[in-house]
């Protein structure tokens, strides 16, 4: 009960930077229209978008790329890259916790050559798995020649895995024709300011020629690396997503001025993830208090940049060696000590065989939302609810509400449903302190939804849900998300209509910030 | 000579090992360690020590009072 009460004085707190980071988004949107440049309408997330052809065939099997891969293909990351090259205060290179999901984060640190057998034995085991990362969890550009030669033991023994980095920047114009060179095309930079003066306030320091820099210089240096390390990516064709941490008081409306000095240097997706902070995480935010955002103030400043630029809302912020579909970690099944043992036979005929299944699987699901769409024509109304899903993913509704670690949020309205972001409902880690009660955590998770949608429930959760305003409905169970969403929101409308129901706002949600306890 | 890695503290990144100028660093049974030897203190090399520049841990590349500073500072 206490917690409740601290949480909802915390959201309570933070609805006056809320208007004021509203105000400041409203201004950026008149100025990015009129500027021209923009993107002409909000491109559905779910499939090619405003996104050019050849960018569309690079990213649409890229599940942390394309929201709509990332229902069907799997990512890896191998956790090679130990060494950092700066400091932020969201990070503290000590904790290690296998219960613990966050960037930064492993169990295990492997050589290239463990990281090649790895790669190999998951891809033999999960044929979805197309995407091969590296991040961390140092960064891969302070570690070039382990990063460098992974990539080239794989390259040689499966080409047909996409290879990407993620990096905080700092290094990057050194190793630019390295990367082009090992055929990677997908980079991600994690870029938090363009301001020195706010980057003092998340970098402590950053190590660059030799010396130890600090405050303002370090803040100064890395964001001319990051900006020139992005210039030179993109002249080069290789595609280039933004990674920001929002921080509220600290960068929160600036990722505003981030978006448009990204964007005019060709990122083609820009990634706003909530900062993750706890005390118990031993960081200097954690230490200090410093909180993260609310879902709807994230929500808020991801739409205001959609108006620029394709914004990515799947991110889960996973581990530096996470394996398995976005979501899911299925990285305890893949130590060193169980690969080792296996015998893997790398067959990229099954592997084809089973992502022409995804392809036929994924047209389907487009075709089924475009029908449903199409009755939905000439409707118009202001109403736009948000609508939660329990899904195992395969873009269904498959997945029971107790089981379900973490739901989908889809907001729609007469245009159509729109992926907007995911909340994680997994019981929370308090370090020893015992567990909340779960269903009061889903609840507050999903208090901006107007419905959750799951392939089954039971009475209690049913009642609990029903009492807090959310709809619960399992009449969907196992049938498209986004089709269902839609039909679902045309009989919300006659509902309305026949005062049936009366449309209100929901209220703000949590993101949760604890550990990720995966099963 | 003087340089050692608080090993309780050491989180095994081995950011330092890249660093040293004279390759005084390695990895023992997952655990670095400076040979005290090769350690010049990066003087001659560079303005700070490399390790103690780089490490993610304040105070885990430390001067090890047991040992006498290098050459050049005496």
């Amino acid at each position: 009960m206490q917690q409740s009460e601290e949480l909802s004085g915390g959201i309570d707190a933070g609805s006056q930077p809320l208007d004021e980071l509203m105000q400041k988004i409203a201004d950026h949107k008149g100025c990015g229209s009129s500027g021209g440049g923009g993107k002409s309408s909000c491109g559905s997330s779910a499939g090619q978008g405003d996104l050019a052809p050849e960018i569309w065939e690079k990213v649409k099997n890229h599940p942390c790329y394309s929201e709509e891969a990332h229902h069907h293909y799997a990512r890896m990351h191998v956790a090679v890259a130990p060494a950092c090259n700066i400091q932020c205060n969201y990070c503290n290179r000590k904790y290690d916790c296998a219960n613990e999901s966050r960037p930064g984060v492993v169990s295990e640190k492997l050589t290239p050559e463990q990281a090649a057998k790895k790669v190999l034995a998951v891809a033999s085991t999960i044929p979805q798995m197309t995407v091969l990362g590296i991040a961390g969890p140092g960064d891969p550009l302070a570690n070039p020649e382990k990063t460098f030669k992974t990539f080239q033991l794989i390259s040689e023994t499966a080409p047909d895995i996409k290879l990407c980095l993620s990096t905080n920047g700092l290094a990057l114009p050194d190793h630019v024709d390295t990367i082009k060179a090992f055929n990677v095309d997908h980079v991600t930079i994690t870029i938090n300011m363009v301001d020195p003066d706010i980057g003092a306030e998340i970098y402590p320091w950053v190590f660059f020629n030799h010396k130890r820099y600090t405050g303002r210089d370090a803040a100064k240096i890395l964001t001319e690396r990051q900006l020139q390390g992005l210039e030179m990516l993109t002249e080069r064709g290789i595609l280039c997503k933004v990674n920001s941490v929002m921080i509220p008081g600290v960068n929160d409306a600036h990722l505003v001025e981030v978006n448009k000095a990204v964007k005019s240097r060709g990122a083609f997706l820009h990634n706003i993830m909530p900062l993750i902070s706890a005390p118990e995480h031993g960081t200097v935010f954690g230490l200090n208090g410093q909180r993260g955002p609310t879902a709807q103030e994230l929500k808020a400043l991801q739409d205001s940049c959609e108006g620029e630029m394709n914004m990515m809302r799947h991110c889960r912020q996973c581990r530096a060696d996470a394996v398995g579909l976005l979501g899911e970690d299925r990285s305890a099944e893949f130590t060193t000590e169980k690969i080792m043992t296996m015998d893997v036979k790398y067959d990229s005929e099954t592997r084809k065989a089973y992502q022409q299944k995804v392809e036929q699987e994924r047209q389907a699901t487009v075709a089924a939302k475009n029908l449903e769409l199409a009755t939905l024509a000439g409707e118009r109304s202001d109403i736009k609810i948000l609508i939660a899903v329990a899904t195992k993913g395969g873009g269904r509704i498959n997945e029971h509400f107790g089981h379900a670690k973490e739901f989908q949020v889809y907001e729609v309205g007469t245009d159509g449903a729109k992926f907007v972001g995911h909340r994680r409902v997994d019981l929370y880690c308090q370090g020893g302190y015992g567990e909340e009660d779960s269903i009061e955590t889903i609840i507050r998770a999903l208090n901006d939804c107007t419905a959750v949608f799951v392939a089954k429930i039971g009475h209690c959760p049913k009642d609990s849900l029903a009492e807090a305003g959310i709809e619960p409905v399992d009449r969907y169970a196992l049938e498209y998300i986004e089709q269902s969403a839609i039909s679902y929101y045309k009989e919300y409308l006659d509902r309305v209509r026949d005062g049936e129901v009366t449309h209100v706002a929901r209220g703000d949600a949590d993101i949760r910030q604890g550990a990720f306890i995966s099963a | 000579m003087p340089y050692k890695i608080v090993a309780s503290q050491c989180t095994s990144c081995s950011a330092c090992e890249a660093e040293c100028p004279n390759t005084a660093i390695a990895e023992k049974a997952g655990i670095f360690v400076i040979d005290p030897a090769k350690c010049t203190e990066c003087i001659g090399h560079y303005d700070s020590p490399q390790c103690a520049a780089v490490c993610p841990v304040d105070n885990t590349c430390v001067v090890d009072p047991a040992l006498p500073r290098h050459s050049a500072l005496t």
